[in-house]
């Protein structure tokens, strides 16, 4: 019993880490179709910034901890815009119009550059911002012992879900953007301003990224590499989901989520298996992904 | 059998380079048979991508090649390397037959995710087996060819290169005569637009899968002489980063000629070699910057060089 | 059609200009014959092993080298450089993979032609690059890397060398460390990174456990896969198993993340964490680490390292060039380079000479060196492993300053097999020959 609500438990929390890490990706690859091999890198960037921050503010002891909590989405905001607008303006925007492949390697390019970039202003020396984590304490469930800050995790992503889908669903912007997801050649015949609506978009897919890595700073040491490991996590679960979608992303999340901590708890020697093992089966049925639209083909 | 001038001149180049081999330093020779041996995992990317599929799991066949070369020898005592090359193949193309059923299915993004799900899994089944050194791998040794044993050190390495660059030139001139050939060039038909290929009366799916179980064989190919050659396999052959490094080679080489992931192989490993002597702590972004440049001032790739010279003595 | 004749041109365009690339930069490579005697150091500068590995070793080989290149180090490696000769140290990244590093080292040996190697982290580049280095006839020594297979596949190694202790002895020692201080203890559990490393750690830990603490079984083991950060339902299922000890060989990231939420989430206060790489992170921890926590440095370093001349030289110049305490990477990285400086000052070659690789295997081979670890005796391998004891001890953090108390110290054929027994079967014999003080 303790161990099925261990599952529950343990699959939502990660489950939620894994929305946050995926959302960002999945908006980005809804609007603009660059499937963004980056999006890992705007992970640690976000970490980083978020670790360094709280970090100074703590170790010269500042003001209370609450203000921590905003510091780590502050720090997520201003790096995320920055190292957006940056790479969409300076970058991205010379290539659009190329091959949807030609673009991820594009962004693998970009990883490549970003990785050895943050070591550079960063250095390889682990960063911590553990206050915000250790300050929530924790809730005693029987033998289980659950972090307050891992569940108020479930709680924000669901937050910036439904934030995200309002956003969509909406508001005029919204429209806007599903437009342009819909048909692009015809929201640009409609007067939209296409140009904008990417970078907005860039932007608050890199915003996303980082804010997942700013989140996730303070239960982990910082190092360089952390990136890295989240892509192909972030990959599978959009993939699963369906590409460009939400909900797709949420239920993905989920699925992997909760398939994981049923894997560790009842047969670890799976665990390495089960993404891969839950994305191969989702797409042999569901070739799209769970909430993938079937495109039509051109003749 | 008759031979075009591309394959002519194939075959000087080939025989260039093993002479070559007699005259330059040991660092190099390895260089250049890793470098082709590589290439050869990337002709098999190159085939798939000119059907309009990317593979970011060709470290798959890459690494089964690899483990079939090492196992042979560690356990089934095949010691021959030609036999162990071509089992190697064996293999891939087994391996290759039953996923290609399912994986000729997708397209595009899927197809490379899917892909990349399979060679992880093998990552994944590899690293969970203590029988073969998991993570660590295992040392290939003590191979034989026609029942002659190099005496280790420079001789066995001018054995695996001169191997390396005539399995090189075997397949180049088969897949130059694949992609001349009637079926060759439907491929391109088919990552144009694979409809009006089925309408013409084919079948894009058989079609693909043949080129999948084909490609699965040369990059086995490959993966065993850089067992060969380095005398050491472990799991890291089929992570998706190495899958990674073959696409950004295709890409630096571009899709236009069978000779240009070749030089783009050796352009990349003499580039990350000196990136990583000169700038030791900043090497990716070296190889970054490298990337957007092709594909910024070549977008297809280095062999645009070429053809582009040759555009000019046309006009 | 195409052109043929353009096809022929191009072609030989493309590979004569590939060939003469290579060809000139083969001539342009350094043949460094100017009298230094060249090192290659390999270790990780890039990943997630760099900077509780890499770059500590890295920072330590700079001390080192500049210290011996004007004689500044106490007797008796007072000379300057390495036999008189002035060292030039190649750092260069061991990320990337063994196929690699095989292509890395080649290119040291034979375009930068150094005169020895010292390096490797991982066990892998180690097992791939042992049986080069006895291709190419270069003097290699292995300074971090765990594997024990290191020299049972390499039996006749000529070459290779390991100043490191391999991690049979991490295990043994953190069994023994645990019947010496809690001979009580029922319930084990551990959690592993999920490759090679991880699975070997966990093999010899309770292998030996089974012989060392009969009464104690094993309750929980997991091995998330390396570099997964987050510990969530790991860290549940090692709690509701309410093991007494949670047994880690986790290194870097990991184990900080590890101890950080596992903390945060009670298991390190009903269970002892005990981490074989532990001191690693001495520094970083605070207090979110548990008073209590048994931690290992894989033999004698960094702050398991004695006091004696060359340690207290050694820690005050790391502490001068970088306002840092040299954690366990850094001193055995010093070992290695004060082990190649001792097998070439006792090859017998003249003054300032440089001596080649036999000579300098015959220089350390079976040798006993004095290090910033006491002394190193090269007692197993054929005289080609290093062997020491291994110490542990509980962390300890008071007013804002790390240290290790209550610590135990094994000697080295205490928790080392005899020559030509393999740990595993050393371990299942029950441990014959062991002498333990």
């Amino acid at each position: 019993m303790t161990s099925l609500l261990a599952v529950l438990i343990d699959g939502s929390i990660y489950a939620s880490w894994l929305f946050l890490v995926a959302a960002g990706l999945t908006v980005i690859y809804g609007v603009m179709r660059i499937l963004n091999m980056a999006h890992g890198s705007f992970y640690a960037i976000g970490a980083y910034s978020a670790a360094s921050l709280v970090g100074w503010y703590f170790n010269n002891g500042i003001g209370p901890a609450w203000i921590s909590y905003l510091l780590l989405v502050g720090a997520a905001l201003l790096a995320g815009l920055i190292v957006g607008v940056i790479i969409e303006r300076g970058l991205l925007r010379l290539m659009y119009g190329r091959d949807e492949i030609l673009m991820v390697i594009i962004t693998y390019a970009l990883l490549l550059i970003l990785e050895d970039t943050m070591k550079i202003v960063w250095g390889v020396n682990p960063y911590f911002a553990y206050q915000p984590y250790s300050e929530l304490g924790r809730t005693s469930l029987g033998l289980l012992k659950v972090s307050n800050y891992d569940l108020s995790l479930v709680g924000v992503s669901a937050v910036i879900g439904l934030v995200l889908w309002g956003l969509l669903e909406r508001t005029n912007t919204g429209k806007v953007l599903r437009a342009v997801i819909h048909d692009r050649e015809i929201a640009v015949a409609m007067g939209v301003n296409v140009r904008l609506m990417f970078t907005i978009t860039f932007v608050i897919g890199t915003i996303l990224g980082a804010l997942a890595g700013a989140l996730t700073a303070p239960a982990i040491s910082v190092v360089p590499g952390i990136g890295i490991e989240v892509i192909v996590l972030a990959f599978a679960v959009v993939v699963i989901g369906g590409l460009g979608s939400i909900g797709g992303a949420a239920v993905g999340a989920l699925l992997v989520g909760l398939s994981r901590a049923a894997a560790v708890h009842y047969a670890p020697e799976f665990e390495l298996f089960v993404i891969y093992g839950v994305m191969s089966l989702v797409l042999a049925f569901r070739p799209e992904g769970l909430f993938g639209r079937t495109l039509a083909r051109k003749i | 059998m008759r031979f075009d001038k591309t394959e002519i001149s194939l075959a000087a180049v080939a025989i260039a380079c093993v002479l070559f081999g007699f005259v330059s330093p040991g660092w190099l020779i390895f260089l250049l048979t890793i470098a082709f041996a590589k290439a050869l995992v990337v002709q098999g990317v190159v085939m798939q991508m000119r059907s309009g599929l990317v593979s970011f799991g060709q470290g798959l066949f890459y690494c089964i090649g690899g483990y079939t070369v090492g196992m042979g020898g560690q356990f089934f005592g095949i010691h021959d390397a030609i036999a162990a090359l071509s089992l190697g193949m064996l293999v891939a193309i087994a391996v290759a037959m039953v996923l290609g059923l399912l994986l000729t299915r997708y397209r595009d993004i899927f197809f490379a995710m899917l892909s990349l799900a399979f060679s992880m899994i093998l990552f994944g089944i590899l690293v969970k087996s203590p029988g073969l050194g998991s993570t660590d791998g295992f040392n290939v040794h003590n191979w034989t060819i026609f029942g002659w044993a190099p005496d280790g050190g420079e001789s066995s390495q001018h054995t695996v290169f001169t191997l390396t660059v005539l399995a090189g030139l075997m397949i180049a001139v088969l897949i130059h005569r694949y992609t001349k050939a009637g079926i060759g060039v439907i491929c391109e038909a088919v990552r144009e637009n694979e409809v009006r290929v089925e309408y013409l009366g084919l079948s894009p799916r058989w079609l693909l899968y043949g080129n999948y179980v084909s490609a699965a064989a040369v990059s086995a190919l490959g993966g065993g002489l850089t067992a060969l050659a380095t005398g050491h396999v472990d799991p890291e052959m089929a992570y998706w980063t190495t899958s990674g490094e073959f696409i950004f080679i295709a890409l630096l080489g571009g899709l236009g000629h069978v000779a240009a992931p070749f030089i783009a192989a050796v352009v990349f490993s003499v580039v990350r070699t000196y990136a990583i002597e000169l700038v030791p702590h900043t090497w990716q972004m070296i190889l970054g910057f490298t990337l957007l440049g092709v594909i910024v001032f070549l977008p297809k790739g280095l062999w645009s060089l070429v053809s582009r010279k040759k555009a000019g003595e046309r006009a | 059609m195409k052109n043929n004749k353009t096809t022929f041109s191009k072609y030989l365009v493309s590979g004569v200009a590939a060939l003469a690339l290579t060809a000139g930069l083969a001539s342009g490579a350094s043949a460094a014959e100017n009298g230094k005697f060249r090192v290659g150091i390999v270790t990780f500068l890039s990943g997630p092993a760099a900077g509780p590995f890499g770059v500590p070793s890295a920072n330590a080989a700079k001390v080192l080298v500049e210290a011996l290149n004007k004689g500044e180090l106490p007797a008796p490696y007072n000379k300057i450089g390495i036999n008189g000769a002035e060292i030039e140290a190649v750092i260069i990244d061991e990320a990337g993979g063994a196929t690699k590093q095989v292509e890395e080292y080649r290119n040291l040996v034979q375009r930068q032609k150094v005169d020895a190697v010292i390096g490797y982290v991982s066990s892998g580049d180690c097992l791939a690059v042992a049986p080069v280095a006895e291709e190419l006839k270069t003097f290699t020594i292995a300074y971090d890397c765990g594997t024990s297979r290191l020299f049972v596949e390499n039996s006749d190694a000529q070459y290779m060398f390991r100043t490191g202790l391999d991690a049979s002895v991490d295990n043994i020692g953190a069994v023994r460390y645990l019947a010496a201080t809690r001979p009580d203890v029922a319930r084990l559990s551990g959690i592993q990174q999920n490759y090679s490393w991880g699975q070997d750690s966990w093999a010899d830990f309770t292998a030996a456990a089974a012989k060392l603490l009969p009464e104690s079984e094993v309750v929980e083991e997991q091995f998330p896969k390396i570099y997964q950060g987050q510990y969530g339902a790991e860290i549940s299922a090692l709690s509701v198993k309410r093991p007494e000890i949670v047994h880690s060989s986790f290194w870097g990231g990991d184990m900080e993340a590890l101890v950080l939420q596992a903390n945060a989430r009670g298991l390190l206060e009903d269970a002892t964490g005990l981490l074989t790489c532990g001191e690693a992170s001495l520094a970083t921890y605070k207090d979110q680490a548990p008073n209590g926590m048994i931690i290992g440095a894989r033999g004698p370093f960094g702050a398991f390292a004695p006091e004696n001349d060359l340690n207290t030289w050694f820690k005050g110049a790391y502490n001068a060039a970088y306002d840092l305490d040299p954690v366990y990477p850094a001193t055995k990285m010093a070992q290695a380079i004060l082990g190649l400086k001792f097998a070439a000052e006792n090859a017998g070659v003249a003054d300032k000479a440089i001596p080649t690789a036999d000579q300098l295997a015959a220089g350390l081979k079976g040798a006993s060196f004095p290090s910033v670890s006491g002394t190193v005796e090269m007692a197993r391998g054929n005289g080609h492993q290093a062997m020491q004891g291994i110490a542990y001890g509980e962390y300890h953090y008071e007013d804002g300053k790390a240290s290790i108390v209550n610590s135990v110290a094994f000697s080295g054929e205490c928790v080392t097999p005899p020559e030509g027994v393999s740990a595993a079967d050393w371990i299942a014999q029950g441990f014959p020959g062991a002498q333990c003080n």
